[in-house]
């Protein structure tokens, strides 16, 4: 295999778009193998149509972001869940 | 907002006979949404499966041993290079459907990796799609989706699989990778096809 991937930091420019919170530490997990880590951990491929990024574990995709002229399409059907520290 | 944005290669000079808001390219991008797959040729298989079930499947031997086209062709990524006269060999989709018993409109390619995307049948056909295993001369490599990819020169490149492992035939026309994230279903790049709704 050829890696040719960023990590999941790479997410938060486009997710600040959408989301009122960092989640660049927000903690998912694969829909594929269950592993858990925090979003930054993700590899993601950026040369694309859009960005997809997978499990560092497994590979299965967890998110999928594109930006069309009109519309923002994220796609987490990948991740089964994701926990967001609340401010302390 | 400054997202995701199709394009990171920078633009390169317009020319007059490319379609709209293509530049040209000479070097040869390589995107990939994920690992690039090494599939062994002596354990790769293209299987054509149709509506009701039955399967067709050609190993890569089968697959040499088939009638070759050499074509030489234009492609056009949707992230907006075109790269110009490009020169292919492969096996048309006329001569690997031409026995498919099938009343299917759509087909869904699927690869090595788990890459779909949907055409219509009709687009496979008529010397209009080809699996192409040798690209300017050489064997085609993985990082352009080697062993062996689809050719859909006509349509924007996500189009054109790589590493791609058979066709699955439908009645429905089922969305892809990129189609259900806001790609056009179609993606004629002379009516600038890009996105759902153009």
């Amino acid at each position: 295999m050829t890696h040719t991937y960023v990590d999941g930091n790479a997410l938060a420019g486009p997710l600040a778009d959408l989301f009122a919170v960092d989640l660049t530490t927000a903690v998912l997990r694969c829909a594929g193998c269950g592993r858990t880590g925090p979003l930054a951990g993700l590899h993601v491929y950026q040369k694309a149509p859009g960005l997809v990024a997978r499990c560092p574990g497994c590979q299965a995709v967890m998110v999928r972001l594109a930006r069309t002229p009109t519309r923002v399409h994220l796609d987490l059907h990948g991740t089964l869940a994701l926990a967001v520290s609340l401010p302390s | 907002m400054s997202i995701v944005t199709p394009g990171f290669h920078g633009r390169g000079r317009p020319a007059a006979d490319l379609p709209p808001g293509q530049y040209l390219t000479e070097d040869f991008p390589v995107l990939s949404a994920g690992p690039t797959p090494r599939v062994p040729t002596g354990s790769w298989t293209f299987t054509v499966t149709t509506e009701t079930g039955r399967e067709y499947r050609w190993t890569w031997a089968e697959l040499l041993a088939l009638p070759a086209e050499t074509v030489t062709v234009d492609l056009h990524c949707v992230t907006k290079w075109s790269k110009l006269r490009t020169t292919w060999r492969g096996v048309p989709l006329d001569t690997l459907l031409a026995d498919v018993e099938t009343a299917a409109d759509f087909a869904v390619a699927e690869s090595y990796g788990g890459y779909t995307t949907n055409l219509p049948l009709a687009d496979l056909l008529d010397g209009q799609a080809w699996i192409a295993y040798s690209y300017e001369g050489e064997d085609l490599t993985a990082e352009h989706g080697g062993p062996a990819r689809l050719l859909v020169p006509h349509l924007y490149l996500w189009k054109s699989a790589k590493w791609v492992s058979g066709i699955r035939l439908s009645h429905d026309d089922e969305p892809g990778f990129w189609e259900t994230l806001g790609y056009h279903e179609y993606g004629d790049p002379w009516r600038e096809q890009r996105y759902q709704g153009d």
